[in-house]
């Protein structure tokens, strides 16, 4: 179904981090922008589409204070917003929002980190961008952060601090289909599987929470109002999201999962994780009986690599590429 | 990220040094290399130190972890120089890493550790007063670690796969044993049990609105699992149900180089059955005549200490074999440079002569050693 193309060649290697890819696509450029983390130092690379040109750039951590050792990055994504897109990167020390290209911080947030180190862990992790305006981003105490991003400029707001989790955020994801039919708008996953479901706006509504079993729920995607939820386990799970009920369970990895994307356009599921292995699903709707169906599609083994991101290059799925722990390059795939 | 990652990398770092110390230092009578080991053993599990570890705080560098390695070391009589102390360094690293990487589940890192702690305490077990440390280290980690989630197990790990990251340095253990491939990257096979609480990859099941299971399909999962690992035990003693952290060096590696996932090579060879070479009973002889002869042993005076060269110079790091393999490589060199004058006699002059006769490693001059103590001691 797929084969592989040639890899981007990266300045240094991928991070073991979950979703540790984000890939932004720009149509009227022909240019796709990929940003892989390495400890604290985001490489993003921007690929032409005719495959001629590269151009690499870094970005690192905020320091906060020069004295404490550096802070290390959990997540590098890309918010499509309808009038801006931003680059957010979530540290040990706090949020920065970058301008899409990485060229300018427009805006910083510091969490709050004690004097002396705790026990309890303190970083950002889980980025998304919700409807017209919103940018939600989770800690590791369990809070959910929505800001408030205008349509140009750096006048970036916290907006809401949303505490329905107990323990650090693993991923967020938002609505993909592009239609506005669906009520939830965002999933929150955390360490401990739990997944909330919620409706943006000025106050974000709690819909539903779907609980886990103490199994880590590390990637988490929404697409046509269904959950597509990957855990440490190696299963995915669907559930609707509004009501919580069960549509499917899949035994998909001999490893911890750490990555899932979906194509809106086609319902493709990609799913990628520590045992070396891509998997590619189709999902299916039936609206008539609100029923979900999902199809093993394909499989790619990445030899002796585990996979730390993986992500559609495009609406479609007609490609995606993948990271790897210790691995220097982002390997492409497009459809045969 | 994680704070908690300090005591699980010395504990492990520090057993795998200890591992080839022990294979390296290896007397035929092996009550001589104990003292050595015990010393080291009682260094690293001191309750200061250990608590030390166990505060909240992020990793050290690779220099600082290689630096407190090396004091842990010296804190016997033993000096081991530069060159040796970076292939240690290198050789544990590299364990470590092939454990950390293979580690089934993020809460298995703890049995690794406890395998290694299990090894160590059986190094001491001589001495009751450094087995109690290494107990109440053990007892410290199970009160610590054992309640963490898995979640928080996977972020010490990912922490620590930040800090052992882009190193790739080949150990001949493993490319014997297809455990790593030329590259330095290691081998991670699509076959054998999958984690404990984990399920064969291969089924997808449907669920209906009432949350009655209505279909059932097989996909190909694209690798050849099996069933589930048993749970190991994280209790003082107890089967810890993986290989990962046990002492690899204690083996000797099977020729056809069969691979294993989650666990390694698993045949067993007793200790010492290989005929160490007459060359290599000498040195060690003379080593325990020194040691045996050495008060307080436990500072770091010039005087009575001696140098190890653990590694041939010039040669990549090696780890393999029991004493005495016969491959035509010389078993680990000991080049032994006495700082004392009463030492410089016949016997040492005859064992050098013998060195230079079958033209291995060049001597040592000794003013090295003397440099190397002086440095140490600005740490």
């Amino acid at each position: 179904m797929y084969h592989k193309e040639k890899s981007i060649q990266l300045k240094s290697s991928a991070s073991a981090l979950y979703n540790n890819l984000s890939v932004l696509r720009i149509g009227p450029r022909s240019l796709t922008h990929f940003t892989v983390v390495h400890a604290n130092v985001v490489n993003m690379v921007s690929a032409s589409w005719d495959g001629l040109n590269y151009s690499h750039r870094q970005l690192q951590s905020k320091e906060g204070n020069v004295a404490t050792s550096s802070s290390l990055i959990l997540q590098a994504a890309w918010c499509v917003l309808p009038a801006r897109e931003l680059l957010v990167l979530t540290s040990q020390k706090g949020i920065q929002m970058y301008e899409s290209d990485g060229s300018i911080m427009v805006y910083w947030h510091a969490l709050d980190s004690p004097e002396t180190p705790t026990a309890q862990a303190v970083f950002a992790r889980g980025i998304a961008a919700v409807q017209e305006k919103f940018v939600c981003v989770g800690v590791s105490s369990g809070s959910l952060l929505v800001f408030d991003v205008p349509s140009k400029g750096s006048n970036i707001t916290l907006s809401e601090m949303l505490e329905e989790h107990k323990e650090p955020l693993t991923d967020l994801g938002s609505e993909c289909s592009g239609s506005q039919e669906f009520i939830a708008d965002l999933v929150s996953a955390d360490d401990s599987g739990l997944l909330c479901v919620w409706k943006s706006g000025d106050d974000f509504q709690l819909l539903n929470k779907i609980p886990g079993f103490e199994v880590t729920c590390s990637s988490v995607k929404l697409w046509k109002g269904i959950v597509a939820a990957g855990y440490g386990t190696g299963q995915i799970r669907l559930y609707e999201a509004i009501t919580g009920i069960l549509h499917a369970e899949i035994n998909a990895h001999a490893r911890w999962i750490y990555s899932l994307d979906i194509a809106p356009f086609t319902g493709l599921l990609l799913s990628a994780a520590e045992d070396s292995l891509v998997r590619v699903w189709h999902l299916t709707l039936t609206p008539e009986t609100n029923s979900v169906e999902i199809e093993h599609m394909y499989n790619e083994c990445v030899t002796d690599t585990q996979i730390c991101g993986a992500k559609f290059c495009d609406g479609d799925g007609y490609a995606f590429a993948v990271t790897g722990y210790d691995l220097s390059e982002i390997i492409r795939y497009t459809q045969a | 990220m994680s704070t908690r990652t300090l005591p699980l990398l010395v504990a492990n770092l520090g057993g795998e040094m200890l591992y080839i110390l022990d294979q390296r230092l290896r007397a035929p009578d092996l009550s001589d290399n104990r003292t050595v080991l015990t010393v080291i053993i009682s260094a690293m599990f001191s309750k200061g130190f250990m608590e030390e570890l166990l505060k909240p705080q992020g990793l050290y560098s690779h220099r600082a972890m290689r630096t407190l390695l090396t004091r842990l070391a010296h804190a016997s009589i033993m000096r081991l120089n530069a060159a040796s102390m970076d292939r240690l360094y290198e050789l544990v690293v590299m364990a470590f890493k092939y454990q950390v990487l293979l580690c089934p589940r993020p809460r298995d890192l703890l049995l690794i550790t406890f395998n290694h702690t299990d090894a160590i305490r059986n190094f001491v077990k001589h001495s009751p007063a450094t087995v109690n440390q290494v107990d109440e280290v053990q007892r410290r980690l199970i009160e610590t670690y054992t309640r963490l989630s898995e979640g928080e197990f996977q972020l010490i790990r990912q922490t620590l796969l930040t800090f052992l990251q882009d190193m790739h340095v080949r150990v001949s253990l493993f490319l014997k044993d297809k455990l790593q491939n030329p590259s330095g990257r290691f081998v991670l096979v699509t076959t054998g049990p999958v984690p404990h609480a984990s399920d064969v990859p291969g089924l997808i099941r449907i669920f209906n609105r009432k949350g009655r299971e209505v279909k059932r399909r097989e996909f190909p999962a694209g690798g050849s699992y099996t069933s589930p690992m048993r749970e190991g035990s994280f209790e003082m003693f107890g089967d810890r149900a993986t290989r990962l952290g046990t002492n690899m060096y204690s083996v000797t590696p099977v020729a056809d180089g069969k691979t294993s996932g989650a666990s390694m090579n698993p045949s067993q060879h007793p200790k010492g059955t290989a005929e160490p070479n007459p060359m290599a009973k000498e040195e060690l002889n003379l080593l325990a005549r020194l040691m045996g002869g050495v008060e307080g042993q436990g500072n770091l005076s010039g005087d009575g200490a001696f140098q190890v060269n653990l590694f041939i110079a010039g040669q990549e790091e090696d780890g393999t074999g029991a004493p005495g393999e016969v491959e035509g490589e010389p078993f680990g060199v000991i080049n032994i440079q006495a700082t004392t004058d009463q030492l410089a006699s016949t016997e040492l002059a005859r064992i050098a002569g013998e060195f230079a006769e079958d033209g291995e490693r060049p001597d040592e001059p000794s003013s090295k050693g003397e440099d190397l103590l002086a440095m140490m001691d600005d740490l």
